[in-house]
């Protein structure tokens, strides 16, 4: 693709590397991509250790002070410390909210996106696998699922189960498992074919041995792209349900609710309570899309020189 | 043929049987409609009437089956709000919806091929860089976040388009819609706008990966060796065969436009089925959310049945896999 | 149609010019919530009401601060411990041109009640009455016992046309053909989800209205309204999101009108379980409901700091409660002020009751029913947790608070603890709010129906009671007030503020703000 790669190449074979090893020179070689992957480092990092570097829990109702409330970035909560991106009307301080926030997030879409993978992947090897009517009806259902726009199933979803962290993981994974399912089954096809697999039924092995330990290792590649790209997709699916109402509960919210609630002060010249939060969740999901786009284009065999 | 047809009939019958079951089972589990309707003068004798009225007092399997034997003579309940037939409701309401979609759709399509196309050609020019940055943030920026700013940008700072609401319309070919008066024209761009923006940045990323692929082909490299100019190579040849899958791509992302006009609608006040979908769900008027539900499962199996017959059509392969399975 | 209507509009403009009468100008309202159809006995609801006063007038109407004054009927008056009687006015046309009489009062008290898939009627204020023509202008209403809150009830009821309206369905008011009233403005257009048009009456028998046309836009969500109004898409909003009060203060060319409501913001408690499923020790284990004690009732009261709320929360646009309704409205007590924020107070009171180290609870309240709903309920939960009582706070959409609240438990009780709730008078009066929040639940009687804590107290409820039987305003004035004291005294109920509402105009016009929190063409006033 750039010189780096020309280069590359031919001292490769000197150096022997391993796959996983050349995999993560081509990665590496987009400026872009590697910043994205490192900033989707530093966002998970925050999000797990928010607990120790914030002032404020903002759940723990003890901690927040209605007072604090509406406060311009750089003013001096209550209790003393500083609330350098300033407060929510609630009295959050919004560092802390945003850093909890993110921990919502990113477990949200990361829970839904690991189930609906785990299932995804499942019935798409079995339907790979055992072929004939089996393959059928489960390739009908996807079909049929994957015919429904995922944001008009996880709002019918949201709908009929209320709100809550639990109902709207449950709504993402049953709006995103059947593209998961489609992306195994449809590699698994491909790789059933493939001699490795016939030589290791001819040596005996058994069908579920066949099937996890070497077919599932290749179909991984697609699964990881998809997967990064539906996870982007989760997070932003989620924002917007809680801004439609019917997402996360107001007292713990989330990167979305942060959103939806800053979204009524947009108009007062409180840019920060929605900005902030905004930012937050631009640069999570457009780092995620960042990297999802380099893997596909180091995965996909198509698009190398 | 015919048995394949049938199958596939019983097929999509099912589905839309099991579908009603639960949409109507998850729709009337949640919340109380009662106290949404009620005035709060109501005494209690009062709010029994109208648990009555509604029908809420029976339990819910023989609401099911009220459900559908009004269903099945095309009634699908009466709104509780509204006090008119659901499906009458929104029927009504979806031409907006419709034209607000097909508009976006549009949008869509002739701003994100020609830029697409430009990125694909010249990948390393910083126009074409800034293309990309720009579609990955139509990808990660909320929707609902763009709509206000762009009603902030366009409406309230520069004055050049209304904020909200749906403007004149006029009726061509039985139809009402504002594609038709100026004043329509202006009153859908923004909403339009707004909900293509996904799908702007959708189609950027397609047809710049269709002509980054088509380049390295063999039949490029063989008209570039034969002397063929490169405009004629690009807007010949390789639009040929990317503009099919760009196309039907985008034509499939049409349900996913109508799901996201919820988001528009809510913002822009048009009014659509998506707002009157959300409006039913905030306010729980049960029979509407139902039968907005299924229409659009309806729609959509029905939409699945007519592309497997024509596939089967098409393409005897698939007429008999289906006969083996 | 816009060409029609335009072309009408120049009409009455010329002939406004020749009568020196107001010009012909169209007015545009933004509205929050949208009525649900156009005929005025379908769906008892304060966004329909308001709709309906532009067409249909009432037999009494209630002014921008909820008093009675005459409307279709001139005067009023019990003849006998039974038996009211009202004089109707003559001369008075529908828009159809047809004369108004007696005939139309009684075929409207008869449709009121009872229209078909109605979901909440008017039979709450016809039960138990009936209507007897006397002569073409003068109808008795007979009741079974004294009722001295007729002419309130009555003042409810948009009075339709005998001829055109009476024998019609909801979708013939809804297409135009049904909706011929006597009010200020004449039905044009109604295109749900969209907009309503109404053309001015030239023929009205009051003040005529300033409007020659007058368009409803429903724009539900908050920032969207205010870009409206902003861009000029639109003359004048209704509900005006508290976030924004403050900068639309600062533009030259916005005018906003602010008026107190008729709705208290109150707190209710369980009342009646000895174990409250959302009260428990700090161990998290079952206790003996505390909220049984009045002194702790009292201490939450005296921790929840009302001007902070009001400051804060509601960015200024609150009054503190002190009572069930704000002052200057009949059967307030004058003796009632706000609780002071008192927090060692309130500690010193729990530590006597035996709750020195507190306990745990569970605040819920909706969050998308009153103004800054969920951010209320928070900020009590914040103020409740200093003095000691840990508390969690969950808001739901009202879609589902409400069912919970009224009877989500396992026997069909009201399901939690501690709640955030609303009450707005429509009646314009006292007894409203002490029949159905502080009277002992009586399903057969019909009293306290939404007293979702079942506080209990037989003094007060035969004060409720008396008042409710007597005639003479001036006592019942007194007995209102004197049951408020009680229930207060006994903390029956913990109101922390009244709403204030907030309409904005572009420059050039006024609101005249109502207490019933209507939004009507007839209020825009030119300055």
């Amino acid at each position: 693709m750039t010189d780096a790669t020309l280069q590359a190449g031919p001292r490769a074979p000197a150096k022997v590397e391993t796959p996983f090893q050349r995999f993560r020179a081509e990665f590496f070689e987009s400026r872009i991509a590697a910043t994205a992957f490192v900033v989707i480092v530093i966002i998970v990092l925050l999000a797990v250790l928010a607990p120790w570097i914030t002032p404020q829990n903002p759940y723990d109702l003890a901690q927040v002070d209605v007072l604090d409330g509406r406060l311009p970035p750089g003013s001096e909560a209550f209790a003393g410390y500083t609330m350098w991106l300033g407060s929510d009307g609630a009295g959050r301080d919004l560092y802390s909210a945003i850093l909890y926030g993110l921990r919502i997030s990113i477990s949200v879409g990361l829970a839904s996106g690991v189930i609906a993978l785990f299932i995804g992947m499942t019935v798409g090897l079995i339907a790979a696998y055992a072929g004939g009517r089996t393959e059928a009806i489960i390739m009908r259902v996807v079909d049929l699922q994957l015919s429904f726009p995922a944001s008009l199933v996880a709002l019918m979803l949201v709908a009929a189960l209320g709100k809550g962290v639990d109902k709207i993981i449950l709504a993402l994974v049953v709006a995103q498992w059947a593209y998961y399912a489609r992306t195994v089954r449809a590699t698994a096809l491909v790789e059933r074919g493939k001699e490795y697999v016939e030589a290791a039924q001819c040596l005996g092995l058994s069908r579920i041995r066949v099937v996890f330990r070497h077919i599932l290792p290749n179909c991984l590649a697609p699964l990881i792209v998809v997967g990064t790209v539906q996870t982007a997709h989760a997070v932003s699916l989620e924002a917007t349900l809680s801004f439609l109402g019917v997402g996360l509960p107001q007292t713990e919210p989330s990167l979305g609710v942060l959103i939806a609630n800053g979204f009524e002060y947009m108009l007062s010249g409180r840019y920060w309570i929605s900005v902030f939060p905004g930012i937050a969740l631009l640069v999570t999901v457009a780092s995620i899309n960042l990297v999802g786009d380099q893997l596909r284009d180091v995965l996909n065999p198509r698009l190398k020189k | 043929m015919s048995v394949f047809v049938i199958r596939r009939l019983m097929q999509a019958f099912f589905v839309v049987f099991l579908m009603s079951v639960i949409v109507f089972f998850g729709v009337n589990i949640v919340g109380d409609p009662v106290y949404m309707l009620v005035s709060p003068d109501a005494d209690q004798a009062d709010i029994e009437a109208a648990i009555r009225r509604l029908g809420l007092d029976r339990p819910i399997w023989e609401q099911y089956l009220l459900f559908l034997k009004g269903a099945a003579q095309g009634n699908l309940g009466d709104s509780f709000i509204f006090g008119e037939p659901a499906l009458k409701l929104i029927l009504h309401h979806m031409p907006a919806t419709l034209e607000l979609a097909f508009s976006a759709l549009f949008l869509a399509i002739a701003i994100g091929i020609p830029l697409g196309l430009f990125s694909g050609l010249y990948p390393d020019n910083p126009v074409s860089k800034g293309i990309m940055a720009g579609s990955i943030l139509g990808f990660s920026l909320p929707t609902f976040w763009v709509g206000l700013m762009l009603i902030l940008l366009f409406a309230v700072e520069l004055g050049w388009l209304p904020s909200t609401g749906r403007g004149d319309t006029a009726t061509i070919f039985g139809i009402e819609t504002s594609l038709a008066t100026w004043d329509g024209l202006k009153h859908i761009f923004l909403p339009a706008l707004n909900l293509a923006l996904l799908k702007i940045s959708l189609a950027i990323r397609l047809t710049r990966a269709g002509v980054r692929e088509a380049m390295g082909q063999d039949y490029v490299k063989y008209a570039r060796a034969k002397g063929v100019s490169t405009r004629r190579i690009i807007f010949v040849h390789v639009m040929k065969n990317i503009m099919i899958p760009v196309v039907t791509v985008m034509g499939l992302e049409f349900g996913s436009l109508i799901g996201f006009s919820v988001v528009t609608e809510t913002i822009f006040a048009w009014p659509g089925m998506g707002k009157l979908l959300i409006d039913a769900i905030l306010q729980l008027d049960r029979p509407v959310v139902v039968a907005y539900l299924m229409i659009m499962v309806l729609f959509f199996v029905v939409i699945n049945l007519i592309v497997d017959i024509l596939y089967s059509i098409l393409d005897p392969r698939v007429r008999l896999q289906d006969q083996g399975a | 149609m816009r060409k029609l209507t335009a072309a009408a509009a120049v009409t009455v403009s010329a002939m406004a010019l020749f009568t020196g009468a107001a010009l012909a100008e169209k007015l545009t309202i933004g509205l929050a919530s949208e009525p649900t159809s156009m005929d005025p006995h379908f769906h008892n609801l304060g966004p329909n009401n308001a709709m309906s006063v532009h067409l249909f007038d009432r037999l009494i109407a209630q002014d921008e601060k909820q008093r009675l004054s005459p409307g279709l009927a001139v005067s009023w008056k019990p003849i006998d411990d039974l038996t009211w009687e009202f004089k109707l006015r003559e001369g008075v046309k529908f828009h159809d041109g047809s004369e108004f009489n007696a005939d139309d009062v009684i075929c409207t008290m008869e449709r009121a009640p009872d229209v078909p898939n109605s979901p909440s009627g008017y039979g709450t204020y016809l039960k138990g009455k009936t209507f007897k023509k006397i002569d073409d202008y003068t109808v008795h209403a007979i009741t079974e016992a004294p009722y001295p809150l007729m002419a309130n009830d009555i003042s409810t009821i948009p009075v339709i046309s005998d001829s055109a309206g009476c024998g019609a369905a909801t979708e013939d008011f809804n297409a135009g053909t049904a909706a011929v009233g006597t009010g200020p403005f004449k039905f044009s257009n109604y295109k749900p989800g969209e907009s309503i048009t109404l053309v001015r009456n030239d023929d009205y028998w009051g003040d005529a209205p300033a409007w020659s046309e007058v368009e409803f836009r429903p724009i539900k969500s908050g920032p969207s309204r205010v870009a409206a109004l902003l861009a000029g898409d639109v003359d004048m909003i209704a509900g005006v999101p508290t976030t924004d009060i403050e900068t639309l203060k600062g533009k030259d060319n916005i005018q906003l009108s602010q008026g107190v409501s008729n709705r208290v913001i109150y707190l209710h408690r369980d009342q009646f379980r000895e174990n409250s499923p959302f009260v428990k020790g700090n161990d998290g284990a079952d206790i003996k409901n505390p909220l049984m004690d009045q002194r702790v009732r009292l201490a939450i009261s005296k921790a929840i700091s009302r001007d902070a709320i009001v400051d804060r929360v509601m960015e200024g646009v609150a009054l503190p409660a002190g009572q069930l309704l704000p002052e200057g409205f009949f059967g307030v007590s004058d003796k009632l002020k706000p609780l002071d924020y008192d927090p060692e107070g309130a500690k010193a009171l729990l530590a006597e009751a035996g709750y020195g180290d507190g306990f745990q609870l569970t605040i819920h309240g909706p969050n998308d029913r009153y103004i800054n709903d969920a951010k209320i309920a928070e900020a009590i939960g914040q103020m409740l947790t200093r003095v000691g009582i840990k508390t969690a706070v969950e808001t739901m959409p009202r879609s589902v608070y409400f069912g919970r609240a009224s009877r989500g438990s396992p026997d069909g009780l009201p399901e939690f603890s501690f709640i955030l709730v609303g009450w707005g008078a429509g009646s314009g009066e006292a007894s409203s709010p002490l029949k159905s929040l502080i009277h002992t639940y009586d399903k057969d009687k019909g009293f306290g129906s939404s007293n979702r804590g079942r506080h209990s107290n037989a003094e007060i409820d035969a004060k409720i009671e008396e008042a409710l039987r007597t005639v003479d305003d001036e006592k019942r004035q007194d007995l209102l007030a004197t049951a408020t004291e009680m229930a207060i005294e006994d903390v029956a109920i913990i109101p922390t503020h009244f709403q204030v509402n907030t309409w904005a105009a572009k420059k050039g016009l006024k609101y005249i703000p109502r207490t019933d929190e209507y939004t009507l063409a007839m209020g825009v006033v030119k300055e």
